[in-house]
């Protein structure tokens, strides 16, 4: 019995220590945002003035524009090229399917640093004007493969005959897609979807070697002011946590909430 | 005068340099209840798929009402089709599913919700328009998937081994089931299956396939009692296969003796041969019978006892009523309407 709680309270120290770890830098960050004086050291009080900093920041704010369409246009576009390409993947000859799909792991497994250099060689030999559009276009091509990997799976459980059934009732072939196919695989599309978000709006490495201009989004303006100190940043970055924070709970609680009322409910039909 | 509603000429079809359907002739009429029958891989998926349009002939006409049809996607096709594990739409109610061809067709609300209700009673799935798809059990998804094939009033309903998922109760059930709804609705079905009892108990007309050839087409009287070769008569059912000379027309021989039969037009002394349906062997004490024989083994079916006879050229198999002791010699014959003389197969 005293062998048992010693083990139990080992387990606790132990997720406890593991959270700590995961969670105090980020803490911290958020605490020193909400300080009036510059250090990060030390808080002399409670003030929102390096939120009001934020605001200002015209450079800040370009930066925050950029990420965020960045990611919403990268999102959108990789998931449709990324969830045509896995439904045309199950259509494929196998020795073709396992090829692309063994091609496909490669931009996830190779480390960002070489990616980015390739894209940098890319662009320069082609002669295109880095900035926005290299930057957006380097982020679509990274976040296909998340796509293709999270929707693949999902086209693989599909009955070969759900197309064919809905063009024998009279559907185009889009029309299947449309109303069919895609229903079917809203959840690994959905999935795909959100990978391919934080994969762009997360990213610094590639960001950095491919745009120019001054094009600039948030990591890359972070990167750049850390070089001084600037509790700007930890307003920033607090925003983002926050943003995270709430998707997050968005993506994986109210799916639960959801699923838990669904059966709550199909119990209670079942009793009646 | 034969009314043809599909016709398929001289069809041929091949997947990967292998040939799954040689040169198929086949009419169906209208209203009729047509099955294609054969072990699987002997095409008869195939041939369901080229009529809906899911796959393409590489040569040969598909010939519906009159017109080729062959180049024409399945979208446009006066067929629908019941797939082999329903392909229903899963995120839908029953009544979207069977509603799904009649809004694709922009037919109005009403109009639909009308028609999606009518065809949910035919099937008998009245108040279960709101349940979910997993919700159902087999047979039920059953009916949906057919419920979902027939609202849209098509020609020809396609049917690909619908039953095949359901256990053997329900199957029975769902066979007369079916035939009801073909005889109410008066359409034609073409249905494919390898289960040869299904076929026999549900067909106007039989097709009987092997290795993408057509190995023969009637009713299934006919496929029963006049086989045209030794694949047919085992495939339909058990049997005994004799080989056998035809002595003249009317006079058979096999097993050392001579038998009289029903059948005529063969070359003299041809060497041909000869179904003994299992329930047509009459045992009787060995001084009556023709063939004389000794019961090895004896297995209760039910109805009838299945009994395997030890002759001097080889084993019979025969069904009776009566118990026969392990060991005992019986005679054997036949009246002459029940021996059916066939050509000799040629070796594949």
């Amino acid at each position: 019995m005293k062998k048992f709680q010693k083990s139990k309270l080992f387990y606790g120290l132990y997720i406890g220590v593991i959270f700590a770890f995961f969670y105090l830098p980020i803490v911290v960050t958020m605490f020193f945002s909400f300080n009036s004086s510059k250090s990060l050291t030390h808080f002399s009080g409670f003030s929102l003035r390096w939120y009001g900093n934020l605001i200002k920041d015209t450079e800040i704010m370009q930066a925050v524009y950029v990420s965020i369409s960045i990611a919403i246009l990268a999102t959108i576009i990789s998931t449709i090229i990324g969830t045509l390409t896995a439904i045309g993947l199950s259509k494929c000859r196998k020795l073709v399917r396992e090829m692309l799909l063994n091609v496909n792991n490669i931009p996830m497994m190779n480390p960002d640093i070489v990616t980015a250099i390739g894209f940098l060689i890319l662009f320069s030999s082609l002669r295109i004007p880095k900035g926005y559009y290299t930057m957006l276009m380097a982020h679509i091509t990274f976040c296909i493969p998340y796509v293709i990997t999270s929707v693949y799976p999902k086209v693989k459980t599909l009955d070969p005959n759900l197309a064919d059934a809905a063009m024998d009732l009279g559907a185009s072939p889009f029309m299947a897609l449309y109303k069919v196919i895609l229903p079917m695989l809203r959840e690994g599309i959905f999935a795909g979807a959100l990978l391919a978000f934080t994969m762009s709006f997360d990213d610094f490495v590639i960001s950095y070697f491919v745009t120019g201009n001054g094009v600039s989004n948030i990591s890359i303006i972070v990167y750049n002011m850390t070089k001084r100190t600037n509790p700007t940043i930890n307003a920033l970055s607090t925003i983002v946590i926050l943003v995270i924070f709430v998707t997050m709970f968005i993506v994986k609680v109210i799916p639960y909430l959801i699923g838990k009322r669904r059966k709550e409910q199909l119990a209670y039909e079942e009793n009646n | 005068m034969k009314n043809k509603l599909i016709e398929l000429k001289n069809i041929t079809k091949s997947f990967d340099q292998q040939e799954v359907l040689h040169n198929i002739q086949l009419y169906i009429r209208p209203n009729e209840f047509l099955t294609l029958l054969g072990p699987s891989g002997c095409g008869k998926t195939t041939i369901l798929r080229i009529i809906g349009g899911f796959e393409e002939a590489d040569s040969g006409e598909v010939i519906f009402d009159g017109k080729d049809i062959a180049k024409l996607p399945p979208y446009k096709r006066e067929v629908n089709t019941v797939f082999q594990k329903y392909a229903l739409f899963p995120f839908m109610n029953v009544f979207d599913n069977v509603a799904f061809g009649l809004n694709i067709k922009k037919v109005s609300k009403a109009e639909t919700k009308k028609r999606v209700l009518e065809m949910l009673k035919l099937v008998g799935l009245e108040g279960f328009e709101k349940r979910k798809i997993d919700q159902l059990s087999g047979g039920q998804q059953q009916r949906v998937a057919i419920a979902r094939a027939l609202v849209n009033e098509p020609k020809v309903l396609l049917l690909d081994e619908p039953l095949s998922a359901l256990d053997a109760k329900l199957r029975k059930e769902m066979q007369m089931e079916l035939k009801k709804i073909q005889k109410k609705v008066g359409i034609t079905f073409i249905f494919v299956t390898h289960d040869q009892e299904e076929a026999l108990s549900m067909s106007d007309t039989v097709v009987v396939m092997n290795h993408g050839n057509i190995q023969q087409i009637g009713t299934p009287i006919d496929i029963y009692n006049e086989p045209k070769n030794r694949f047919v008569a085992e495939f339909i059912g058990e049997s005994n296969i004799i080989p056998a000379i035809m002595k003249k027309d009317m006079l058979v021989a096999f097993d050392g003796v001579d038998f009289e039969c029903v059948d005529s037009g063969f070359a003299p002394n041809e060497e041909v041969e000869v179904v003994l349906r299992p329930e047509d062997l009459v045992l009787t004490p060995p001084q009556f019978g023709k063939i004389t024989a000794t019961v090895t083994d004896i297995t209760f079916k039910g109805v009838h006892y299945e009994i395997i006879l030890k002759g001097e050229h080889r084993d019979y198999k025969a069904q009776t009523t009566e118990y026969h002791e392990i060991g005992t010699e019986l005679g054997i014959s036949v009246i002459p309407s029940n021996i059916h003389v066939m050509h000799k197969m040629k070796e594949v």
